[in-house]
């Protein structure tokens, strides 16, 4: 889908991204992390050349992606950052009908566009269409951004610290909706963030970056089982990486032949919350459930963590 | 007793005025009698021009405005008290020149006395207060501008005051007023235009290019500083010149002296805050939004018209407003070199020692500065309504 090939950009004689190769799947949601000043927003405003690269290429859908000027290639890749960046003296129809107008839809394509997105945002468009981004709530703000940024149905989604800006609760629930998101439209999702829960609750991908580099590219149990280098491994996290493990596979997944007369959880919960349950409740096994309530099969804690480690 | 209501507490600024006004009519003269229209005149107290029960009439009007400024924290009786003063006041002065006038005498010239223009000059503070505390929207406040001007227009025309000697002046230039009136709104506007046509891209390079920022602010900034007098006088030899060398440029009207060097003049002061506002109005524009218009796909064309100059307007239009009524105030002086304008009353009323056709120049500058900057006050709110509501969330 997106081909990163050799991308370098100096700026005179500092290289902030130093040769990096890597490609990413389609339909997926790959999670570009790193300490600040780690090359990590210039690798991502190279893929729609918001910054040229210096050397190197990008091939999306194996075609250069110089070979079209390049706000033509913006228009065709969805951008959300951080602090929203909503055109503050625009309403919110006008701010997500962007890139709709830029390509020239018909106004009825766009005014249908808008209220569908305003409502799968949960923004109900009777409300707030003709809103100014001032009147919204952060969150509300960054849900118009993120709708803005997918205006125009794209394949692709590139998204600079989208939900910095935001505070834990409502953060936890932006990264559902757009995990949410990306399954309904299928988008190739391309994040960057410096948070590394935020990694591993997104990603099927990461890409761990230092200094310009790029360290690992990794499933996110990978990154834990085998870190590249001690910097990933203490990026991370060393001292909760057993936890981490369990956090990234479902009790559907781990689930064992049989039946228990403990606590039911869902098949879609995690095996950390499943552990952390049973340890509360002071037994020793759990019933799974699948999404229609039937038994899926049990887990018991020595089982759960038998999985916690490579 | 136990509980007493909080006593009102009596009004400073109306404390202030009252106390001025009051001594004004003590001590001062409420019109000045002339014989002629330069010797000096000879001062008359309100009892000595106005029939007693007319003059205890403006009296008790100006005690009870008093009180009202004194005592009452309504806004809109505040305003009312005020207006009343003025007409009051405006009326007794065109009555005692009426009164000191022998009928078609067109020789003696009676002028507002010291005691008119203080209380004048208290009661419009006292008006402009009341207006301020009731924080009256841009529509209204050009609305009250409006009538204003429509009810002084009225009063003019219908000839109420024409035996004060201002007006007396104004009779004598009645075919001159309008054509230098129109002249100096010319001027004025004209190099505002020029100043913007060149000023605007200028602004929106250096905001682009930043290393043109130091030297185009810093060579504006210094001819800011340049006397507008020694200004006019630089520019009278390079415009001579061309007038001289390019016919062209003469038949065009370009010469040493008159409007051109006006023109120029003004234009070159208007520069500096226009391009130093649209650098700083580009500048504030949200970091985030310019990136992502970027990010989204905009053309350069199209950021700076749908983003970055929408966002910028405000801050863009305060420097014109700036410029605007700074051109209104400093064309006066381009009379000294030919330009013309309102200024020319001016300068010959000084020539002349006749202080009345100073005034005739003068107040109607004022008059244009003021409704200038309400005006343009007016429409910059209305512009940023959206753009401060925005600056108020962000981080």
């Amino acid at each position: 889908m997106i081909r990163i090939e050799g991308l370098t950009k100096q700026y005179d004689t500092t290289t902030v991204v130093d040769d990096v190769s890597f490609e990413v799947e389609r339909n997926s949601i790959t999670v570009i992390v790193g300490t600040s000043g780690s090359g990590k927003s210039t690798l991502l405003r190279m893929i729609n050349r918001l910054v040229e690269p210096t050397r190197g290429r990008v091939l999306l859908d194996g075609s250069d992606t110089r070979s079209e000027p390049a706000y033509l290639l913006r228009r065709r890749i969805g951008y959300a950052i951080q602090g929203n960046g909503l055109f503050p003296h625009r309403t919110v129809a006008e701010n997500v009908a962007t890139v709709p107008r830029l390509l020239g839809w018909p106004d009825e394509r766009i005014r249908a566009r808008v209220s569908e997105l305003l409502q799968i945002f949960q923004l109900d468009p009777a409300l707030y269409a003709d809103a100014l981004p001032a009147q919204l709530s952060g969150g509300q703000q960054q849900r118009v951004g993120v709708a803005r940024a997918l205006a125009a149905e794209p394949a692709v989604l590139l998204m600079d610290e989208p939900f910095g800006a935001l505070d834990p609760i409502i953060r936890a629930k932006a990264q559902e909706d757009l995990l949410e998101i990306q399954r309904r439209f299928g988008t190739t999702v391309v994040l960057v963030t410096h948070d590394m829960d935020e990694a591993f609750r997104l990603g099927h991908r990461i890409a761990v970056m230092s200094q310009g580099r790029l360290l690992q590219y990794d499933r996110p149990a990978t990154l834990l089982t085998h870190p590249a280098d001690s910097f990933v491994a203490r990026m991370t996290g060393l001292s909760d990486r057993a936890l981490k493990l369990l956090a990234l596979t479902s009790a559907g997944e781990a689930a064992l032949p049989g039946r228990s007369e403990g606590p039911r959880v869902a098949s879609s919960a995690s095996l950390r919350e499943v552990l952390s349950e049973l340890l509360w409740r002071r037994t020793d096994s759990a019933l799974v459930l699948g999404e229609d309530g039937a038994p899926r099969g049990q887990l018991t804690v020595a089982a759960i963590l038998a999985r916690a480690h490579p | 007793m136990a509980i007493t209501a909080p006593r009102e507490r009596v009004d400073r600024l109306g404390l202030l005025l009252t106390v001025a006004g009051a001594a004004a009519l003590i001590w001062l003269p409420f019109v000045v009698f002339k014989s002629n229209r330069i010797v000096p005149g000879e001062p008359r107290g309100l009892h000595e021009v106005l029939p007693l029960w007319a003059a205890l009439g403006v009296q008790a009007v100006l005690l009870g405005t008093a009180a009202v400024a004194l005592g009452v924290t309504d806004a809109r009786k505040r305003l009312a008290a005020a207006l009343a003063g003025i007409v009051v006041l405006a009326l007794a002065a065109a009555a005692a020149a009426n009164t000191l006038t022998p009928p078609g005498n067109k020789v003696v010239r009676t002028a507002l006395g010291g005691a008119a223009w203080v209380l004048l000059l208290c009661l419009g503070l006292m008006a402009t207060d009341a207006i301020t505390r009731m924080r009256p929207g841009p529509l209204t406040r050009v609305l009250l501008l409006a009538m204003t001007l429509a009810v002084v227009g009225a009063a003019l025309s219908h000839g109420t005051f024409d035996n004060l000697s201002v007006m007396r002046e104004y009779a004598v230039n009645a075919r001159r007023f309008p054509r230098e009136l129109l002249r100096h709104i010319w001027l004025a506007g004209g190099s505002l235009i020029a100043a913007v046509l060149v000023g605007l891209p200028l602004g929106i390079l250096c905001h682009r290019v930043p290393r043109l920022r130091p030297p185009v602010l810093g060579t504006l900034g210094v001819i800011q500083t340049i006397p507008g007098i020694a200004l006019f006088g630089i520019l009278m030899a390079p415009l001579g010149a061309l007038a001289a060398r390019v016919p062209a440029a003469a038949a065009l009207g370009v010469s040493g002296i008159g409007a051109a060097p006006a023109v120029v003049a003004l234009f070159l002061y208007s520069l500096l805050p226009i391009v130093a506002n649209t650098v700083i109005g580009l500048r504030r524009v949200s970091h985030a939004a310019v990136d992502a218009a970027c990010g989204m796909g905009m053309t350069g064309a199209q950021l700076l018209s749908r983003i970055e100059l929408p966002l910028a307007l405000p801050v863009i239009l305060t420097g014109i407003r700036v410029v605007l009524v700074q051109n209104i105030g400093m064309v006066t002086v381009a009379a000294l070199i030919g330009g013309g304008g309102l200024g020319t009353f001016v300068f010959q009323g000084i020539g002349q020692t006749a202080i009345d056709l100073v005034l005739l120049g003068a107040i109607p500058i004022v008059a244009l500065g003021f409704s200038a900057s309400v005006l343009l006050d007016a429409l910059i709110e209305t512009l940023d309504h959206t753009s401060s509501a925005s600056a108020a969330t962000r981080p």
